[in-house]
């Protein structure tokens, strides 16, 4: 008894402090958002504003405001977005055909997806620059949303023809013997089955794709199709002299907020045994 | 509801081997078709070929007379239940029952009216709301079959479907599946390597081995009338005896002795040299028990009984014997295929009940020859068929 609740103090404290260890900086830049501009250029260094160097919620109104950023949240929802519906399409696809055809080449096919995901980004860069510029598609949302596809693919498609070789083949050839089509096969059982991979590797697509930097200062010039992280970089306020950092805290909040939102509500749907009692184990 | 025909039918894999080879079997509409054999046998393959899960190599395979070898298997309206089952975990029984309807784009009415019906049948009423992950095992079963049998489909198909089950509730759901099939008159083939189930659903059954259709008739026929060493071997638990005969002047001479044997089998087999005799454990005889006067006394011999097995309504008793090296080997070789292993020779007799042998001693046994069957040792041929 004794030796269950030492343990349980001793998970309780740990938890704690990885919790701690994780969510300062997130914290901490909470506070800053909620303090004056003022109060932090002459140093406020509680977690809470001191009185009278609270902004309320200034910072965020005039974030909000600003056309720039109004911009680029569109810009990177919009491009996460489709990256990550095309990337996770494509994924299924490719995986189910590794996972159930035997084809020349397969082992290439994987392979080379693995080289790619291992490719370092910024090497890249140069190159789709020239390239992105000949083909006319230099700051605008294909130029973002290609590059990101051919990241995150890899990932992508390993994880997803694990999750389809999980599932059992009885499953497709009892939906065909109930008559379904190849496709309706696919569609209405193994899609399903497989729903906890699709969604891992939608939120890890999602992921790449909201949080790059590289890429979304590179390969775009204007607000066009100038995603949030690059657009915070060139935030500078009213003053360009004098960074607005609690303006800036509002901003990175503000980017925060959708992938916390989108993990949380994935996050229900990737239940783990979602194939148990399909067949009998 | 349909014929089914198989016409020489061939499967041949990337490597050449024939895992079916050159079968041929009618099953008539509305007959219960089992076909059984030990693991290998390629009855599976051959249900799967004619569901049309597995490319047919070469002959023709017919259902209600049209020829489906190109048919894809949903355009071949055949319902089939899979040995793991093969429920749809993320559909509730409901939804895995009418899975086969919404394909067929039945309408909601329909659907709802035949679901509930198989539910009914199956006993699956309260379960229709909650997923297969919370069913057991017996419970899941009833939900193949009921996925299997909403659909009118013109024949059914089972791959060895109670093998995940325990015992007890095999033997419940063997004489459902006998019930269901009774009731609906539908054609059914049902794939399993169990001698039980087969001798007990089966119109008819197909022993295989290794690809090779070894003899089609009715369970009552298969017992008696084994057309050879592999079929004698299979089909009864405990199996049928083989012991090397040789027949000579109307007797045959067996490790034990030489009994008379019925004129029309000695002739059959008479001078043909070593033989490999074949009688059932049933048509041994403990004589004690036997009424004064009904002993044949020129048919029973001396034996030491090794072991005793009492089980309330029989008994079985093993008498080891000695036997020459070449027939050791080929009976070692008979229990392999049968997917047995015989570890010693030995005599396996079924005894009444009333029997008061001992072990580790000697009795009197009785041996009814006249169900005696001659083989043929090198083509393991039945050569006292019929008689």
């Amino acid at each position: 008894m004794t030796k269950n609740l030492k343990a349980n103090v001793g998970t309780i404290i740990g938890c704690a402090l990885i919790l701690i260890w994780c969510l300062l900086p997130v914290a901490w830049i909470v506070s800053l958002s909620f303090k004056s501009q003022e109060a932090v250029t002459n140093g406020s260094p509680g977690f809470f504003p001191s009185s009278g160097g609270g902004a309320g919620w200034d910072n965020y109104t005039q974030v909000l405001k600003d056309d720039e950023f109004r911009h680029s949240i569109f810009n990177s929802i919009g491009i996460s977005l489709i990256a990550t519906l095309l990337s996770v399409i494509i994924a299924t696809l490719a995986a189910y055909a590794i996972a159930r055809l035997e084809f020349v080449g397969k082992r290439f096919v994987l392979t080379t997806a693995l080289v790619i995901a291992m490719f370092p980004v910024v090497s890249l860069v140069g190159p789709l620059f020239d390239m992105w510029r000949t083909f006319n598609i230099y700051d605008t949302w294909p130029g973002l949303i290609i590059p990101y596809m051919s990241f995150t693919l890899p990932l992508a498609i390993w994880t997803l023809s694990a999750f389809f070789r999980e599932i059992p083949w009885e499953m497709e050839q009892a939906a065909q013997v109930d008559g379904a089509t190849s496709w309706q096969a696919f569609r209405k059982v193994i899609v399903p089955l497989a729903a906890p991979g699709v969604f891992t590797a939608a939120i890890l697509t999602f992921f790449f794709a909201w949080n790059d930097f590289v890429f979304g200062i590179s390969l775009t010039s204007t607000d066009a199709a100038r995603p949030i992280p690059a657009a915070l970089s060139f935030f500078v306020g009213a003053d360009p002299f004098n960074r607005p950092a609690s303006l800036l805290a509002a901003g990175a909040v503000v980017a925060t907020v959708p992938i916390v939102v989108l993990v949380l509500f994935f996050q229900r749907k990737i239940v783990a045994g979602l194939t148990a009692g399909a067949v009998k184990g | 509801m349909a014929t089914i025909e198989m016409k020489n039918i061939v499967k041949k894999y990337g490597d050449g081997f024939p895992a079916v080879n050159d079968v041929s079997i009618d099953v008539a509409d509305g007959e219960f078709l089992i076909l059984v054999g030990p693991s290998g046998c390629g009855k599976s393959t051959l249900l799967r070929m004619i569901v049309g899960l597995e490319d047919i190599t070469s002959g023709d395979m017919l259902i209600g007379g049209e020829r489906v070898n190109d048919l894809a298997p949903r355009d071949r309206n055949l319902s089939m239940v899979f040995q793991n089952y093969a429920l749809y975990p993320h559909l509730t029984v409901y939804e895995n029952i009418a899975f086969p309807l919404r394909l067929a784009k039945k309408s909601e009415k329909e659907i709802d009216e035949k679901v509930r019906e198989a539910s009914k049948t199956l006993d699956l009423d309260e379960h229709l709301e909650r997923k297969p992950a919370n069913l057991s095992g017996g419970q899941r079963q009833r939900v193949a079959m009921g996925r299997a049998i909403v659909r009118e489909a013109k024949a059914f198909l089972f791959d060895e479907p109670l093998s995940n089950l325990d015992a007890k509730l095999r033997g419940q759901m063997r004489t459902e599946i006998a019930r269901l099939q009774k009731k609906l008159g539908i054609t059914t083939v049902y794939v399993t390597h169990d001698q039980t189930e087969a001798m007990t659903l089966g119109d008819r059954v197909a022993v295989m081995k290794r690809g090779v259709l070894q003899q089609l008739a009715s369970p009552r026929e298969l017992y008696e009338q084994p057309v050879n060493l592999f079929v004698a071997g299979f089909i009864g638990s405990p199996p049928m005896n083989f012991l090397p005969a040789t027949v000579e002047g109307g007797k045959v001479t067996l490790p034990f002795g030489t009994f008379p044997l019925p004129a029309d089998k000695a002739q059959a087999t008479e001078g043909k040299g070593l033989l490999m005799a074949g009688i059932r454990p049933e048509h041994f005889e403990d004589v004690s028990v036997i009424e004064e006067g009904h002993v044949d006394t020129s048919r029973t011999f001396e034996a030491h009984i090794d072991v005793r097995e009492w089980l309330g309504d029989q008994q079985y008793a093993y008498v080891p014997y000695e036997a020459e090296a070449k027939v050791q080997d080929q009976l070692k070789e008979l229990a392999r295929e049968a997917d047995s292993d015989s570890l010693r020779t030995q005599l396996v007799v079924s005894l009444d009940a009333a029997s008061k042998v001992k072990e580790d001693d000697d009795a009197t046994l009785f041996i009814d020859t006249d169900k005696m069957h001659l083989f043929d040792p090198s083509t393991g041929e039945n050569l006292t068929v019929g008689l």
